[in-house]
Parts: structure tokens; C-alpha cells; sequence
């Protein structure tokens, strides 16, 4: 079963269309790559995903349910994202990562909360203020509080740009972890091709709001279909 | 300066005596004040966070200048229009409550309301505009939402207390329109102030200015620990 199908979906403010995507499928624990220019919609597409926002037209089918106007709180609680600029709340580490949980009524123990801070080089700032973090710690905070809540879908919008390569290396090593250990399937949208080749099962392009092509990332890079997805990978510029 | 340190000492033997007058206008004060400020809070901080988690509320180019307009509001001419809602003539003369403390609460309320709303408004649209989304990506409920946007605005949200208790605890000319100023009755510190410099009792109306200062910096200190505690972790 896919973790997403999306048929004709489109998201449009006022005359201007975000995101036109006719097909696209995300299957169940792969992790896809949706790579693409700045405005391209990547950021879009992932709200939508995340149910953040309902497009103008079109099926957005999770799990094999349809998904309407108003999503079921258990369906929107199975997908989280992590967004490039995460935004920490005024409390300490720890209590960042019970956060979610506690949303869901669920009192994660001191061992669990202990467990992710570990994985993610994080256990001597359980106590301190998250809004004291450098990019990379508050970046690594985001991804425990959002892994920490098991979802089946994890949407990462640009997890580690700007982040330097001690950072990006913890945060790949986790993305590949989850994704192998617990099956969760990953939406990754990136500008860093060379990190959706790190990572990537498949990948797609995405311009204009329109997913020009998605393949299977090796062949995504080395022959891929559209002659913008060649150009795109040579580093040309695409819009 | 004889007259300040008069005031000094008339306001530490009033306090010492426990003189049942003064306890009574503190109690009342205390009361009216201190209800008018939690019925401010209850309707004013929903509404502050809901109309500052809605930047794109239809009417809001009306409804903020409103808003901004009232937390302005002279108490006096709020006292006279609860006067006249109160009144006999007026619309709400049937409940009896001119010159009682609940037309006073009623009076405060009012203007404590839009300040409420004004700044909870401000302090919710000043935290980050990508919370709402984070919290609905974590899973968050609308409810859920404007309770931890709340949460995260804490400061501000205690500065509109803050600001709203000041300006009630320490107005005259609503409480003294609406109340009457009436002995064991409606007599709040404010209003006895007035009437001991009216009749040239200047040491006793410094000394009951000095207990209002009191009352006032015990509850905004209370307030700024409260405010402390809750930020301590930022």
C-alpha cells in the first residue's frame, strides 16, 4: 500500500497554481526525494502531505483513505514534519520532545526522552533552554521531537541547510535509521541533489509546481527521462 | 514634606489598629477590582488570542482600531454609560445594580476588557508566525494551538494583566459614578481617597494612596514572579 497517492492535485491562490501535480505516488517506507528550485512548491507539496493544507483540487489518498476537508485528528497525527526553521518552544530540551506526546495524552518516560537525546548527540542539553541552540542543535532537537512521536510518514522540509557537516552527518545518519529500523516512510525535500543521492530511494523534480519526473534515484542521476531532470542534475539552471 | 510623613505615619498606624473602615475599603477594593480583572481575563484573553491567531479576520481593519480605540477608554465616561445602562431609565435599571459593587465590576470590566484583548492580541501575533504551523505539524488541535501560542506569548499575556489591574485598581471616576462612593457600601480606596482630600484630610488621603501603592506593587510583584517562573525556562 502507498503511504500517499495524490491524483490531480492542484493548490492555487487566487489565479496562481503552487502546485499542479497530476500523479504521484509515495510508496510505504521508502524514502522519496522531491528536489527542485526555489519556488518550485517542494514546501507546498509537503503541507499538503502533512495536511496542513487542503488542496484547491484533486485526491490526496493516505494510506489508502481518501483524505477530505477536515482530516481525522488520528490520520494528521501519523504524519509530522520538520521543517527547515523548526521553531522550538520557550522550555528546555526535554520538554521539547515530550511535547508532542503530551498533546496525545502520552507521558513518554525519562528513558525514552534519554534515548533520542543520545541518538542525536543531544544528552548533555536536556535541561538546557531550546531557544539557546545553535542552528544545528535546534535542527536535531526538531527531528527527536518529531521521531520521538513514531509516525509512519516523516515529511523533512530542507532539514539541514545551512547546518555545517558534523550536523548534516548526525541528521542523514538518523534519516537512514529510522527509515531501515522502523520502516517509516520519508518525504525529503532538499535543494542538496548530492544529499538525495546520499539518501534517496527515488527522487523527483519538481518545477513550476509540476512533478516533471520521478525515478529510482539512480537512474534519476545517471538517465533520467526529461531533459530537464539531465539539465537540473548537471547543475544548469531550470525554472 | 510634614504632611508626607504625616501620611507615612497615619498610613502605619491605620495598618497597625486594623482600623475595620480602612479593612473594609481594602476588602472592597480588593474584590471589585480583583473580579472585574478575572472577568476581563476569561472573555478578554480568548478573544485577544483568537482575533491574533486570525491575521486575516474579516472586519479586522475595523475591529483592531476598535479595540486600540478602547483600551483608551476615560474610566469616567465609562462610568457614565454604565450610569445611564443602570440607571432607571436605562436598559439594565430593572437589576438594581447602580450603586452597587457589581455595577462597579461591571464598570472595570469594561475597561479592562479591551486592554486584555488589545495587548493578549499583540503578544500572540509577536511570537514566531510559523508556530501555528509547527504545533499543527506535531499534531496539535486548534484548542491545543491557542493554548501553547498562549503559553509561548506568556509574557505578554502577563503584561496585559499587568496593565489591566493597573488600570483598574486605580480609577476613580467609573467606581465613583457607577458606586456612589456610599459608606460600608460601595466606598473603594480610590473613591475614600477623594473624599478625604475633599475634606481636607490630605495625611489620611496620602495615607490611603500609600496602602493603594501597597496593594498594587504586592500584585504586580506577584504577577512579575509568576511571569518569571513561567519564562525561566526560555
Amino acid at each position: 500500500m502507498n503511504t500517499y497517492t495524490l491524483a490531480g492535485v492542484r493548490h492555487c491562490y487566487e489565479d496562481r497554481c503552487v502546485v499542479a501535480v497530476e500523479e504521484m505516488e509515495v510508496k510505504e517506507g521508502e524514502i522519496l526525494a522531491i528536489v527542485g528550485p526555489s519556488g518550485a512548491g517542494k514546501s507546498t507539496l509537503l503541507r499538503l502531505l502533512n495536511f496542513l493544507e487542503h488542496p484547491t483540487n484533486g485526491r490526496i489518498i493516505h494510506e489508502g483513505l481518501p483524505v477530505g476537508a477536515e482530516v481525522p485528528l488520528e490520520v494528521r497525527r501519523r504524519v509530522t514534519t520538520v521543517f527547515q526553521h523548526p521553531v522550538l518552544l520557550r522550555r528546555s530540551v526535554s520538554s521539547n520532545l515530550r511535547f508532542g506526546l503530551k498533546l496525545r495524552g502520552e507521558r513518554p518516560s525519562e528513558t525514552e526522552i534519554q534515548t533520542w537525546l543520545d541518538a542525536l548527540g543531544l544528552a548533555d542539553l536536556s535541561d538546557a533552554p531550546a531557544r539557546t541552540l545553535s542552528a544545528g542543535e535546534a535542527q536535531r532537537v526538531a527531528l527527536a521531537r518529531a521521531l520521538i512521536l513514531g509516525p509512519s510518514a516523516l515529511l523533512l522540509d530542507e532539514p539541514t541547510a545551512n547546518l555545517d557537516p558534523y550536523n548534516v552527518g548526525l541528521i542523514e545518519d538518523m534519516i537512514r535509521r529510522i527509515n531501515t529500523e522502523q520502516t517509516t516512510t520519508i518525504v525529503l525535500v532538499t535543494h542538496n541533489i548530492f544529499q538525495a543521492r546520499r539518501l534517496a530511494d527515488r527522487t523527483g523534480l519538481m518545477i513550476g509546481g509540476e512533478l516533471i519526473e520521478v525515478a529510482a534515484t539512480e537512474k534519476f542521476f545517471s538517465s533520467p527521462d526529461d531533459h530537464r531532470t539531465a539539465a537540473f542534475v548537471r547543475g544548469d539552471l531550470v525554472y | 514634606m510634614d504632611t508626607l510623613a504625616e501620611a507615612l505615619v497615619n498610613a502605619l498606624k491605620l495598618l497597625r489598629d486594623m482600623d475595620p473602615a480602612l479593612l473594609e475599603t481594602v476588602g472592597l477594593t480588593l474584590q471589585v477590582t480583583g473580579a472585574a480583572l478575572v472577568i476581563a481575563l476569561i472573555i478578554g484573553i480568548p478573544t485577544g488570542a483568537a482575533i491574533g491567531l486570525s491575521p486575516g479576520v474579516r472586519g479586522a481593519g475595523f475591529l483592531i482600531p476598535l479595540i486600540y480605540t478602547g483600551m483608551g477608554l476615560p474610566p469616567v465616561a465609562v462610568g457614565l454609560f454604565v450610569y445611564l445602562l443602570l440607571s432607571n431609565q436605562g436598559p439594565l435599571g430593572g437589576l438594581d445594580w447602580l450603586f452597587t459593587p457589581t455595577g462597579m465590576v461591571l464598570a472595570q470590566t469594561i475597561i479592562a476588557f479591551p486592554l486584555v484583548v488589545g495587548l493578549t492580541m499583540a503578544a500572540v501575533r509577536g511570537v514566531d508566525a510559523q508556530l501555528p504551523v509547527q504545533l499543527r505539524a506535531l499534531g496539535a488541535t486548534r484548542r491545543q494551538t491557542a493554548l501553547t501560542t498562549l503559553v509561548e506569548a506568556r509574557m505578554g499575556v502577563t503584561a496585559a494583566v499587568v496593565a489591566a489591574f493597573g488600570s483598574i485598581i486605580s480609577e476613580v471616576g467609573a467606581v465613583m459614578l457607577v458606586g456612589g462612593n456610599i459608606e460600608g457600601r460601595t466606598r473603594v480606596l480610590t473613591t475614600a481617597i477623594v473624599l478625604e482630600t475633599r475634606k481636607g484630610n490630605f495625611a489620611l488621603a496620602l495615607a490611603l494612596g500609600l496602602i493603594l501603592l501597597a496593594l498594587a506593587f504586592v500584585a504586580n510583584f506577584a504577577f512579575y514572579r509568576l511571569q518569571v517562573r513561567r519564562g525561566g525556562g526560555s
